[in-house]
């Protein structure tokens, strides 16, 4: 049984300006100790996904299908349930770290709250853990550091204090929302390796969103790349990064800069802009900005083999590349 | 490659170079149309609007005169037959017509007062706020100063000083109420002052008073409508607590607190007489409420999708 | 083309700042810009890189005179910015301009496009007939890659990689012949970002702009700098010609920088040894002595943190900031 498995996942938002479908059909499961990515650009949905797994929508927000987390479906499920789920087997860090850390409380009250609530440990031995999960994400000085308040902490250091705290209950799954986007290349390395280290410890299994190609070759097995709601092509890393066959992919993949190039090389960029969901054109929805598209794309694209493991959603065939 | 990929974006677009230009969608234009969704604050508004009109022309419609004494009916309750629809006080005068008169009163101070605390407010919180440093400090130490006298010695005071009335009523509520309206403009001008289009502003060479007017005042507006109609009620509800108390508006002029006052002595022997206002007050009060809820909804941007 | 017409010369920004609790507190002076120098030509790119609170910002605004610098000058076609009254340094701000990082925070949300890209127009011709301007400004549509038709719009009616063309469509109005873009790429989705990138590029060249391209990400400003300028905790490591500064750095740290760049690549992204740096920044407002990189150099001797090596000359004409320049050799291998 996978760990969990969204099956027909539907999300949409009721806003004054009409319906807006900002995930369609989602399907997906991932196991035990494995990673996943999500990559799309901002309004692709791979965030309101998560949030919708994770029960946290927006209140105009809908959801419908199927998220069956160890074959529990997590969204019929009541607050206290998810409660239970939420935390303690699933945990999930948001791209700003001030957000979700609540700047009037020390961290220590902040992680101790957690474990003692989930795990039923004493003060002593929450403190110890959380003591022992900091020095694991290499905040220096755990002891001395963990009595202080998030504001004292520096970017790098609040992103990883929100990893250690994600991780606190030794959680089956953890979804990770575009964690390093905000922070230094430095910071990013070591966030990655750090994600990428736990992984192998723990087990934990990782879903990871981002919008960016380069921060996900080194750490993830297979990777989802959506676009308006939907997943336009799915397969393992090397799959994707080697023969990426949905040009949508193949832009993404262009348009990481590169050191390797040669200097004068023209950065490749993915024309237009990400998609208007209240405005989206019939048929395959990438068409607008695909350097491929042609008439037979008003139509509903086919979701084609690439391999083993391997689907894309477009009418090119394989061969005609 | 770039290029030709550009271009091939624009082509579609080539054609639409020369149509005309499209309409944008203001904040303001949003902001209103978030405000009709919020039913509370539409019927507040309706009901304010029927409010004004009544207070308006309604004592022009009713027959009766706010000063006539009608000796055949003292402290009669409300009816028909009589002609007096809400009754009459201890000595005959139409409860209807000295209500909507009062509701002159009580709103004129409502919106002379909030007029004063808003230009004294404004232009006070944006220049300390806008130019900070020394000038700032001065200024809001002086806001702290003037907040710490006691407001009701600071009424009796003027009263002693200068006699009972009207425009003094006017005068002492507006000098409190624009301690918060300062306040709150200057905290979100110092906030506004760092923002980057303000930044930007200045790269371009933009003067103080252009950006003042361009820049900060537009996006000021919001809080400030917001504010405004949280404030009236507040006002009113002062002047009432002041007409109560005896030191507001004087016979023969009258205000709904100085009714509700009247009304609260016979309270017993002719409640009607403290009714009408009482309900007429609460309504005003709550209408100006729910529409400034409903104005923070629609104004305040960080509930926006 | 070579004209030179910028000079920051030993520029430094301090900043006071009050720390500690009500009942003690302490003043301490933070330095975010620490005696920088450099040159700039005609026409060139200076891409200027460095992790959250090396400065790089405030030596962006200092540069066009935004902040007053302590020490050292700015000196614009030979003009020192900081000599000149107000009014003279406005007139200079028509050259000089500013594209920021947030594309949505540097756009007056109750302004329409025409409104944000005429704004300089207005300050400087107030008596320009409006037809004019609507002319002029969907000039400026078209160039950045807008519509002209979008022209009422408001900000919040567009996604980031558009509001950031109407930012730059704002800051080339006034046809400046320098434009500091602070971080322009580093809030948009990636796919987004090598337009922008490229357009600037495109733009350069059509106009002859002096630009200065500040990124946190030394992949981002590759394409579009002549030369690269490395900041760390207030102070140029290293301004290198590009060509160089990739292949063989001359300090460690933009070494360092190189390496932690992701590679998208899933075979070479795994193999990848870690960064060479350990720890996290010292807080700027107490400063390491020696050295500022000594506390996270792999390459650190008792020198280092005794003495504070000064920028100097190399070969080339690139300069560096590091003791043992000449010792260490710091080649970039090719597989990454």
């Amino acid at each position: 049984m996978p760990l969990l498995e969204l099956v027909n996942l539907d999300v949409g938002f009721d806003t004054p300006e009409g319906e807006v479908h900002a995930v369609n059909e989602l399907n997906f499961s991932i196991e035990a100790g494995e990673a996943l990515a999500i990559v799309g650009e901002s309004g692709a949905g791979k965030t309101q996904s998560m949030m919708a797994v994770m029960g946290l929508l927006a209140d105009n927000g809908h959801v419908s299908g199927q998220a069956l987390f160890n074959g529990n479906d997590l969204l019929s499920m009541g607050a206290g349930e998810l409660n239970q789920h939420r935390g303690s087997q699933i945990a999930m860090i948001f791209q700003d770290p001030m957000t979700s850390l609540n700047p009037y409380l020390s961290i220590e009250k902040q992680m101790i709250e957690v474990v003692m609530h989930h795990q039923g440990l004493d003060r002593a031995e929450a403190h110890a853990k959380a003591v022992e999960m900091l020095r694991a994400v290499r905040i220096p000085d755990p002891e001395r550091r963990i009595g202080q308040y998030p504001h004292e902490f520096s970017g790098g250091m609040r992103q990883r204090a929100m990893v250690a705290m994600g991780l606190l209950c030794e959680p089956d799954l953890l979804i990770a929302d575009e964690p390093t986007t905000a922070l230094d290349v430095t910071v990013q390395a070591q966030i990655g390796h750090l994600m990428s280290e736990l992984r192998q410890t723990s087990n934990t299994a990782i879903i990871l969103i981002t919008h960016d190609l380069g921060v996900v070759a080194g750490l993830c097995d297979r990777v989802l790349v959506m676009y308006a709601g939907e997943v336009v092509e799915w397969g393992s890393v090397e799959q994707i990064y080697y023969q990426p066959l949905h040009p949508y992919t193949r832009g993404l993949l262009e348009s990481v800069p590169r050191l390797d190039q040669p200097d004068d090389a023209v950065l490749h960029a993915i024309p237009g802009n990400p998609p208007n969901l209240l405005a989206l054109p019939d048929g395959c929805k990438f068409r607008d900005r695909c350097p491929k598209a042609h008439d037979a794309c008003r139509e509903e694209p086919p979701i084609r083999q690439g391999g083993e493991g391997h689907s894309y959603r477009c009418f090119l065939e394989r061969t005609d590349e | 490659m770039t290029k030709n990929a550009d271009n091939a974006v624009l082509d579609p677009f080539a054609a639409a170079l020369e149509v005309k230009p499209i309409k944008g969608r203001s904040p303001w234009e949003d902001a209103w149309h978030r405000l009709l969704r919020n039913r509370a604050a539409v019927y507040s508004a309706f009901i304010m609007g029927f409010m004004f009109f009544l207070v308006v022309f309604g004592p022009m419609l009713i027959s009766w005169d706010s000063g006539y004494t009608d000796w055949d009916h003292t402290s009669s309750p409300p009816s028909f037959s009589s002609g007096h629809w809400f009754g009459t006080d201890a000595i005959g005068r139409d409860i209807m017509v000295r209500t909507l008169e009062g509701g002159r009163i009580s709103l004129l101070v409502g919106l002379v007062a909030t007029i004063v605390s808003l230009l004294i407010g404004v232009s006070y919180g944006a220049t300390a706020g806008y130019f900070g440093g020394t000038a700032d400090r001065v200024m809001m130490r002086i806001v702290d100063i003037i907040y710490a006298l006691p407001f009701m010695f600071f009424v009796i005071l003027l009263m002693v000083v200068f006699g009972r009335n009207i425009v003094l009523i006017f005068v002492a509520i507006g000098a409190v109420n624009w301690l918060d309206m300062a306040r709150i403009v200057r905290g979100q001008t110092l906030s506004l002052k760092n923002t980057e289009f303000i930044e930007a502003a200045r790269a371009c060479g933009v003067g103080d008073w252009a950006i003042i007017r361009r820049h900060i005042v537009p996006n000021l507006l919001g809080v400030v409508i917001i504010y405004v109609t949280l404030t009236i009620p507040q006002v009113i509800l002062l002047e009432s607590f002041l007409s109560f108390l005896g030191l507001g508006v004087q016979e023969p002029m009258s205000s709904w607190g100085a009714l509700v006052s009247d009304g609260a002595q016979d309270m017993e022997s002719a409640p009607w007489t403290l009714i009408v206002p009482a309900v007429f007050l609460t309504v005003t009060l709550y209408c100006f409420n729910f529409i400034g809820d409903g104005l923070r909804d629609a104004l305040d941007p960080k509930d926006r999708l | 083309m070579n004209e030179r017409v910028l000079r920051v010369q030993d520029l430094s920004v301090h900043f006071e700042v009050r720390e500690g609790n009500l009942f003690r507190s302490r003043m301490h002076t933070l330095k975010a810009v620490n005696g920088v120098s450099f040159d700039l030509n005609a026409g060139e790119t200076l891409g200027i890189v460095g992790e959250s609170g090396c400065g790089k910002s405030t030596l962006a605004r200092a540069m066009l005179a935004l902040i007053k610098p302590n020490r050292g000058r700015v000196l614009w076609l030979g003009e020192d910015l900081g000599k000149l009254d107000e009014e003279e340094l406005r007139k200079k701000r028509q050259d000089l301009q500013i594209v920021f990082q947030d594309p949505l925070a540097a756009l007056n949300p109750r302004m329409t496009v025409r409104d944000i890209i005429a704004e300089p127009l207005w300050t400087f011709f107030p008596r320009i007939a409006r037809v004019q301007v609507d002319e002029r400004v969907s000039g400026m549509m078209k160039l950045v890659g807008l519509l002209p038709n979008q022209i009422n719009r408001y900000p919040h009616e567009f996604s980031g990689g558009q509001c950031q063309r109407i930012s730059i469509a704002r800051a080339l109005v006034l046809n400046p012949k320098l434009v500091v873009c602070d971080e322009p790429v580093s809030a948009l989705d990636v796919s987004i970002q090598a337009q922008i990138i490229n357009l600037l590029k495109d733009l350069q060249k059509k106009l002859n702009l002096s630009l200065v391209f500040i990124a946190h990400d030394l992949s981002v400003v590759k394409h579009i700098s002549d030369r690269v300028m490395v900041m760390y905790l207030g102070r140029a490591m290293e301004v290198s010609q590009r060509g160089n500064l990739y292949r063989r750095p001359l300090h460690p740290y933009t070494k360092a920088l190189i390496r932690a760049v992701p590679v998208p690549d899933p075979k070479l992204a795994r193999k990848l040894v870690d960064t060479g740096l350990t720890g996290d920044m010292p807080s700027p407002l107490d400063l390491p002595r020696g050295c500022v990189f000594h506390t996270r150099c792999p390459y650190a001797v008792k020198r280092c943190e005794l003495e504070v090596p000064p920028l100097r000359r190399m070969e080339n004409n690139d300069w560096v900031a590091c003791h043992r320049a000449e010792e260490l050799d710091l080649t970039i291998a090719k597989s990454g």
